[in-house]
Parts: C-alpha cells; structure tokens; sequence
C-alpha cells in the first residue's frame, strides 16, 4: 500500500460527509432495524438493499476492495473515513452483513480469481445476499460436532440436514455452509468442510423464525439432498473447521478486509440518559431518583471502559500481560452491556412499560423493549456469553478446558 | 458528552512502567512481603533509599525545586508497579505531600521543602479524624492564633508513614475555615504518635494527639489556597490508589489463577468448572477495564472537569473489580483460602484500606451523578 495522500483523503472524508448529510434518510415512515439481524418484513430488506446499494455505487462502500471486484482500490483508511462519516450522519445499517464482513474478507484471502470475479461485486451492490450455515438445532455452542452432511457426488455434492439461525436466510442467494465430508473422521472438527453454497436450488427449504420479538429475522434452512456445485468447497475436504475459525476471527475484528460501514447501531448510554430526564418517578424525574442515577452513572462508566479499553488496543505496552485479553473479551463486553442497560431501559419507563411495540401509548414505540428482548440474539449469536467466558478463560488466562 | 476524557500515553509513562515493575519485582518478592508485615517500619530502608536515588520521588515536581518536571501521570506506573508486587514505601505519601506543598504552598515553603522531597525525604498528609468522612473541608481539629504563634488541638487519625515523614501537612480549622499546617518530625513531642492496627498490614499508620503543640504562625499555609490544595489531594489519592489497585489485582489475578491450574479435585484441576472459570473470567475483565479507566484518569488528569470525572470512575472502577477479584480468590482458594498464609486476604484487606481511605464506590458515584447528570 502506498503511502496516504492526505490532502486527498481530506476531500474524500469532506465529500462523504456531504454525501451522507443529503442523502441519509431519518425517518423512512416505518422502523428500521437497529442490527442486520432483525432485518423483519420485506419493506425493510428492500429499503435496506436500495439504501446499501447507493452508498456502494457512490463509492462509500467497499472503498478499500480491489477494483476489478467492485471496489474502490483506495487505502483502508478512505473507507474508514466513509464509514465515520456514516456514523456521523446516524446513517442505516449495511444490510449484507454475512457477505460483507466474513465472505468478502474471506474471498480477498484465500478466494480463486474466479471466486472474487464471481461474488465480491454482487455483496457490495446488495445484489446478492449472503447467509452464514454453521448452527445446526442440534448443535449450536458445539459447532464442531454439526451433523449436515455433504457427499460427493461427480462434480456436485449432495447435501443433507438442516441448519438454523440463518440470518436473512429467506432472501439470501449464497450460503457460507459448514457440512460433514467424513464422518469417520477420529477428531470430529477434522471431518467438516466448507462450502459457498447456492440457495436457490432443489432441495433447500428455508422456514422463517419468529423471534422472541413476535418479529421474523431468521429461518431454519432445510436441506433434502441439495445438489451443489463441487467448485465451491474452499480449502479442500476437512478444513472447514480452520476456514470457520478463520471467519469468526474476521467476525471478531482480530482480520481486517472487512467492507466497511456497521450492520449494528451502537448503543449510546446517553440515549438512556436522556430517556431518564423525560420519564416521571413520583412528583419528579426519574434522572433525579438516586437509586436509578447511581445506576446511570454505573452504565455510564461501563460504556467508558469499552471505548477506553478499545484505545489501549493501540498502546502496545499497556498490553504486554495478557495481549489477547481484551480482543477476545470484546464482544462479550458489549453484548452484555447491551442487553444490561436495554433491560435498566424497559424500567425506566414505568408503568408504561406494560405496552408493547404498536401500542400508541407505547414509550418510544416500544423501542425499548424491543431492544432489550432483541440483545439475547447478541448475547446468544456468534457463540453464547457463556463459550465467550470459556474462550476468554482458555484462550487469554490460560485455564484448562473442562 | 465532551466532558469525557480519553486514554493516552507518553514515553515517560513507558519507560517509567518498565523500570517500576523490573525494579519492584526484584526488591519485593511475596516472601520479603511477608517478612515485612510483622516490621515495625514495614518498609525496608534500603529499598526506599533506592527510590530516592532513582528520583521517583521528584517525578511531578518540577525542575526548579529539584524535581524531574513530569507530572502525576507518569508517577502513575510507578505506583501500579508497586501495587503489583505490594512493595510498601512512603513513596505514594511523599508524593502526594508534595502535591499538597505545589498548589497549597507559599513559595518560600516550596522552595524549603520540595527539593528535600524529591531527593529523599518522606512526608505525608494528616487529613483524617474521629467521624471523618471523605469530604476534607471541615476538619474538627483545630489551629488556634496566639501572637506569633499556632496552638494545635484534636487528634489526627490514619496518618500514613507518619513516622518516617520529615514534615506532615495537616488539615486543620483556622478560624472556622479549612487550612493546611506544616509539622516537622521534630515537633512531636514525646508519646504523641501511637501506631494503629490497620486492616491492610503491608502498611504503616499512626493517630497523632496534636494537644499542646505549639508552632510558629508562618506554619500556617496560605488559607486562600487551602481548598484547592484539599481537592487537588483528594483527586491524586484517589489516582495513586487506582493505580496501585491496578497493579495489585494483576497480581491476585494471576496468583488465583495459578491456583486453580494446579490444584485438583474429582480428577481435575478445578481451573476447568465452569462455576470457577467463568466468575473467574468476569474478574479479569473488570480488571481489563479498570486498567484502562486508570490510565485515561493518568492522562486527563491535569485538565478542569475531565480530569476529576476520569480519576473517580477510575477509583470506582479499580475498587469494583480489585474488591470482587479478591472476594472470588478468598472462595476460589477454598480452606486454604480462608487461612493467614494465602495472599488472597493481603489483597482483599488492601481493597478495602483503599476504600475506606479515599472513598468507597457509592461517594464517588454521588458525585458523578452531580458532574455528568447534573
């Protein structure tokens, strides 16, 4: 990579920030999703395509992909500059999470040229959607014993099982699948293998979910002896598992490549805050009861020590200890913040706590609520709290498996 | 909210990381820790004479009254790494005394005291009495004008190294205002100080009866600079004491965690329960995050507003997660851990020394709720 051109990433960063000023929509006239995972109805997928294909075709997407895949061939740090500019202007979510936060990246770094040529275009313009096959009803946290099987057959393999959690499943076209080759394999991780599979085939059947919202977002995907083509099995048979842990570090952020912009909105304590100062609590606020302030001030302090421990990151001294503490213990950090200070939220608001999303007297329509039922698919998703606890203990501080 | 500081970190601090924790590693193993807590000084000489040598204790005086001409922020790695291997020294006390002479200080006191610090000397602070709390500005005890003198009354609690110190700053009432009193070692008449029996036994501390002593009127600081000088001592013990909070729970964390690698039961080290493992795992995040609070608190600390905000949620940060770690250690050790020999209750009796000296979680956050919430 050459060196930055300062000048012209200033002009870049005072476009894109013009760009999302004119062109991000507040208020659509109907909910948008706060995470690619409670993509719901079909109004909402297909603003957030239109919305995600704009940005990509305005260059503010995909910014630091190469340029004959659809990208814009320019340093990371343009991208990064498109991406605050979004958070900036509190612009939508990225629809194409799967695609393009773990396939995309994955593709750059092991793909085939024709691979790229064939599905990195199609994840920036939101044309193909792009769903993840590794949680199976069976085996959720235990990932490596998923029983899907796959059989070569000719230039095909035939698929059999049923996977779950697929996130925009129903209007995914490609699968990133994780599916068995051997059986017989004496470590059951080394029998996996991993495949980019087509949706829109024979055989695969996707069955929505509804979430404990009363909303949709995910399916169950069937598979009855789906044929897919043998040309997209990555790595060779039995390497799966590594490509899958290779994913999760690109989920993790410990792997760049990533496209750019956010497919979850980042919780703000101060959204609380400002929550606590309209809702009554006796002839007062809420925000001047010292129970509930004391709390405030402890989630206050709780977002701090996030972003601050992300800064320390870059401070390479600060992490001589234990340097993978912090990177791993991240997502349970934020996810558990979340789901805390969503759940103090939902109190906050009193008595009207009793309605629920569509009720008019609902607090911020339900916002709340909503929020603090939909953080268990954070806290639940990507591996549980609990396999976080485990990877932490395991991984940063050094105690035995159980 | 602007009022949020963020995390930085200079040269100095890493170098001065680096020395500490090499330096305090090598003069504080645990069994010389140990072998301190039944000394009557509680330090070993050498050592202090040592970090007097090395100018530590100039660190944030400036270079015109013999100091190095840092700030707090860089004394911050010097007392983590001494937090880490419990090294006990008057070097938090001297420094803070010194803290207390820069911004409460006439100049002529300064210039006779400060450079005496920084080559050596102990000091250290009288602020506590009977029924303190830990607002400083109401001291019971007293600074009565006779002529050309002050007659002292009351009796200082909790003063930290008090018999090592050359000179204590005291905090006294002087004509019904807050004000600050320099008394030499010298002064002290016979019988005056008692050690106490303290909760953390790495230290040293002593009641001082100031009844009957009587000191020339120029003692007495100068009044319109005694609140300040009392907040200003107030924010950096707080600062020090999350750093060595800091330092110290790496230290428990790693000993708890040595012990539940090693130790088994049902055919297993107990590191591998899940019921150990996971609180185990939450104690050494909220040591990760206090870490980080106290380094932002280091380097926000000098600037109006940030600064106080950054070092109290630092203090409850590094309290919150020093306090569970060695709860959790105490139960993790299980029988041995309910015993005098396991280092889990150094830690935990330090976690709550350090609570009780410069405030618990609850004050911290009361007031936190007054500076972000209004």
């Amino acid at each position: 990579m050459s060196a930055v051109d300062q000048k012209e990433l200033a002009e870049f960063r005072a476009d894109a920030e013009a760009w999302f000023a004119e062109h991000t929509v507040k208020d659509p006239g109907f909910r948008l999703p706060l995470t690619f995972m409670e993509v719901g109805t079909d109004q909402q997928f297909e603003f957030l395509r239109d919305w995600q294909n704009k940005v990509w075709e305005a260059g503010y997407l995909g910014a630091a992909w190469p340029k004959e895949y659809g990208g814009g061939g320019l340093d990371q740090a343009f991208q990064n500059a498109a991406t605050q500019a979004m958070r900036k202007h509190d612009a939508p979510i990225m629809l194409n999470a799967i695609g393009l936060n773990w396939t995309g990246p994955m593709l750059l770094d092991i793909g085939s040229h024709e691979q790229k040529q064939a599905y990195l275009k199609g994840i920036l313009s939101a044309e193909d959607i792009w769903c993840q096959g590794f949680s199976e009803p069976e085996h959720g946290s235990d990932l490596g014993n998923a029983q899907t099987r796959a059989v070569r057959d000719g230039d095909e393999y035939v698929i059999t099982g049923s996977k779950i959690w697929t996130t925009q499943g129903n209007y995914a076209k490609y699968m990133i699948l994780l599916a068995r080759t051997d059986p017989d394999a004496p470590r059951k991780y080394d029998g996996l293998s991993f495949f980019l599979a087509p949706m829109r085939v024979p055989g695969v059947e996707t069955v929505p979910i509804r979430k404990l919202t009363g909303e949709f977002g995910f399916t169950q995907t069937f598979f009855d002896g789906a044929r897919i083509p043998a040309d997209g099995l990555m790595g060779g048979e039995g390497n799966g598992w590594s490509i899958a842990m290779q994913l999760l570090e690109y989920e993790r952020g410990v792997r760049g490549g990533q496209a750019g912009g956010y497919i979850i909105t980042e919780q703000n304590a101060f959204d609380v805050v400002e929550l606590a100062r309209r809702m009554k609590r006796g002839d007062g606020l809420a925000i001047d009861d010292p129970v509930l302030k004391d709390k405030l001030v402890d989630f206050i302090i709780e977002i701090q020590s996030n972003a601050l421990c992300r800064q320390r990151l870059a401070v390479p001294s600060l992490n001589q200890d234990k340097p993978f503490g912090i990177p791993l213990a991240s997502k349970l950090m934020a996810t558990e913040f979340a789901r805390r200070i969503n759940e103090f939220a939902v109190s906050l608001t009193g008595v009207d706590g009793s309605y629920y999303v569509g009720d008019p007297n609902a607090v911020d329509d339900g916002l709340w609520t909503r929020a603090y039922l939909n953080a268990f698919s954070a806290t639940i998703g990507g591996g549980t709290s609990q396999i976080q606890r485990n990877i932490i203990a395991e991984h940063a501080l050094g105690l035995p498996k159980g | 909210m602007d009022k949020i500081g963020e995390l930085g970190f200079s040269e100095e601090q890493g170098d001065l990381l680096e020395v500490a924790m090499n330096f305090c590693r090598d003069r504080s193993p645990i069994e010389t820790v140990r072998g301190l807590l039944n000394d009557e000084r509680g330090h070993d000489p050498s050592v202090w004479k040592e970090i007097g040598e090395m100018g530590w204790l100039g660190i944030a005086i400036p270079e015109t009254y013999g100091g190095v001409g840092l700030s707090l922020a860089e004394a911050v790695p010097v007392a983590e790494a001494m937090g880490r291997y419990l090294l006990n020294t008057p070097f938090v006390s001297t420094t803070l005394a010194a803290q207390a002479l820069l911004v409460g200080a006439s100049e002529a006191h300064k210039q006779a005291w400060l450079p005496r610090l920084a080559a050596g000397e102990a000091a250290t602070l009288a602020l506590l009495e009977a029924e303190s709390d830990w607002d400083l500005t109401a001291p019971a005890c007293e600074a009565i004008p006779s002529d050309t003198t002050i007659r002292l009354t009351g009796i200082k609690r909790l003063v930290v190294d008090a018999a090592e110190a050359s000179v204590i700053i005291l905090s006294v009432s002087y004509e019904r205002q807050a004000a600050l009193v320099l008394l030499e070692a010298a002064d002290l008449p016979d019988g005056a100080i008692r050690r106490e029996t303290i909760v953390d036994e790495t230290r040293r501390s002593y009641e001082i009866i100031l009844d009957g002593i009587e000191l020339p009127a120029e003692r007495l600081l100068d009044l319109s600079l005694a609140p300040a000088a009392l907040a200003h001592i107030h924010l950096s013990a707080n600062l020090l004491a999350a750093a060595d909070m800091s330092g110290a729970n790496l230290a428990l964390i790693d000993y708890t965690l040595d012990y539940l690698r090693t130790r088994t039961q049902f055919g297993k080290p107990i590191g591998a329960y899940q019921a150990l493992k996971h609180p185990m795992v939450d104690a050494y995040v909220l040591y990760e995050q206090a870490r980080s609070h106290v380094y932002s608190a280091a380097h926000c600390f000098d600037r109006q507003g940030e600064g106080e905000i950054a070092t109290r949620m630092a203090k409850v940060a590094a309290l919150d997660a020093y306090s569970e770690a060695g709860d959790r250690s105490i139960q993790f050790h299980g029988g041995f851990g309910f015993t005098y020999d396991c280092d889990a209750q150094l830690h935990r009796r330090r976690a709550i020394w350090h609570s009780a000296q410069t405030g618990d979680g609850a004050y911290h956050k009361r007031i936190l709720g007054q500076l972000l919430l209004g």
